[in-house]
């Protein structure tokens, strides 16, 4: 066990105990909530293992789908979401990203910023759209998908902020 | 078989998506279908454990607001349970107001007495709320006490827990009745006096209010019956009943209303007023 893998234990744990005893009970105007738990993913190591990061993101969502009794709804949009990340990363960063040392918990770079936007974008709007399940209410899934994209957006960043590494390898 | 092998080999992430993706959507489509899954649900080991850790401290921090508002739902059902109908009485129901027996004020104790041989205890509603002098006084376990003075916003309680207090009780199974009184001993007991020696008693035996209390509505709980002696000058039982309530420990109570204490109490002075 070397300690990439421990660091991404304890971030898997550390991120799903924050989301369910704080963020899960925030319900800012009564609906809006952020979920910052999918950081996860998003800082899994570029060149990490594909298939692993697959299956920690299945249960991620299936544990968050336990508290929130919500069926399957996090389980589904983080899986897609763990399998499109090569493509936002590519987005983002350009074509040969796996050989520069892409870095997504350092200083807020435009690159950064749009990976993090388009990714917390496509999990929510996955995840409202499945959770509520009616076309009907489509501008309620953009409205809830626009509200929880921002404060999860603005979240991340604090949270990436707050836990940079303070030493430069 | 090689060419499915090598096939499996190298699409694996793409298949492990589609395998994780086509369970998370089936458990999707199961949350949103009538017969709800049952796999995932917050209700097994792990999740309710966890939340049951959260409502604690929720629990804790909203102690005062559940408290208060489980006391209002207790007055109610105080209220619709002492109105029962009894199917014998005739109920002339007043087209203007309705019926109306018995009311329940929820208060509060704000000070506690239970070490002197005279104790009363004070709430913190008067007469603002509708409390008057001589009103019953219960908690969610049984009686407390009568009303003795009030003012505006305050209102002062004989204890049970007072040699002055005389409250009509009864056994509850055989109806036989005796008057309630403190010997000023141990806080949790009282003294069931004047019990006729025909009353069937036994160690254990529930006692309640008495029928013909109009303080108090009819079969409010008060203790059980822990010791039976004879009063050695009147012949009588006396019984030693345990309280029901902690009269160390009150938080919220109840101060009922009779709307026909005036109208009995009148009728029983004339009736006296005439006989002599």
């Amino acid at each position: 066990m070397n300690s990439t893998v421990l660091l991404n234990i304890a971030r898997f744990i550390l991120l799903l105990a924050a989301q369910v005893l704080i963020f899960n009970e925030i319900d800012f105007w009564g609906y809006v909530n952020p979920y910052p738990y999918i950081l996860f993913i998003l800082l899994f190591p570029v060149n990490g293992n594909k298939s692993a990061l697959l299956a920690a993101s299945f249960f991620l969502g299936i544990i968050m789908d336990m508290f929130c009794d919500s069926g399957g709804v996090h389980a589904t949009a983080c899986v897609v979401l763990a399998y499109v990340r090569p493509t936002f990363f590519k987005f983002s960063f350009g074509v040969s990203y796996e050989y520069q040392t892409v870095r997504i918990n350092d200083k807020l770079t435009p690159e950064r910023f749009s990976f993090l936007l388009i990714s917390v974008f496509t999990h929510h709007i996955i995840l409202f759209l499945l959770e509520i399940f009616k076309i009907t209410f489509i501008l309620d899934i953009l409205l809830r998908t626009l509200l929880s994209s921002v404060f999860t957006l603005i979240l991340c960043i604090v949270v990436i902020y707050i836990f940079k590494p303070s030493t430069k390898r | 078989m090689q060419q499915i092998v090598n096939f499996l080999f190298k699409n694996s992430n793409k298949l492990l998506f589609l395998l994780l993706l086509g369970i998370s959507l089936v458990l999707t489509i199961q949350s949103h279908s009538y017969h709800r899954s049952e796999v995932v649900t917050s209700a097994n080991f792990i999740s309710g454990g966890v939340y049951e850790k959260i409502h604690n401290v929720k629990e804790y921090l909203n102690l005062k607001t559940q408290n208060e508002q489980l006391a209002k739902e207790n007055a109610i059902l105080k209220k619709l349970l002492y109105n029962a109908k009894d199917s014998t009485a005739i109920v002339v129901r007043d087209s203007l107001k309705g019926y109306r027996g018995m009311n329940t004020i929820i208060s509060k104790v704000i000070k506690n007495s239970y070490n002197v041989k005279e104790n009363y205890l004070t709430l913190n509603s008067g007469t603002k709320a509708g409390i008057k002098p001589d009103m019953g006084v219960v908690n969610a376990l049984g009686i407390v006490g009568i009303v003795e003075h009030t003012s505006a916003n305050y209102a002062t309680v004989i204890s049970v827990l007072n040699v002055k207090s005389q409250i009509n009780a009864k056994i509850k199974k055989s109806n036989h009745f005796g008057t309630l009184r403190w010997d000023g001993k141990s806080t949790g007991f009282v003294q069931l006096i004047d019990v006729p020696r025909l009353a069937n008693v036994r160690k254990g035996d529930t006692i309640v209010t008495g029928n013909e209390s109009v303080t108090f509505p009819p079969n409010v709980g008060i203790g059980v019956i822990d010791k039976i002696y004879t009063d050695k000058e009147t012949n009588y039982f006396t019984l030693n009943v345990r309280l029901f309530n902690d009269m160390t420990n009150l938080g919220h109570v109840y101060v009922i209303e009779n709307y026909e204490k005036k109208e009995i109490e009148e009728l029983e002075a004339k009736t006296v007023i005439e006989n002599e």
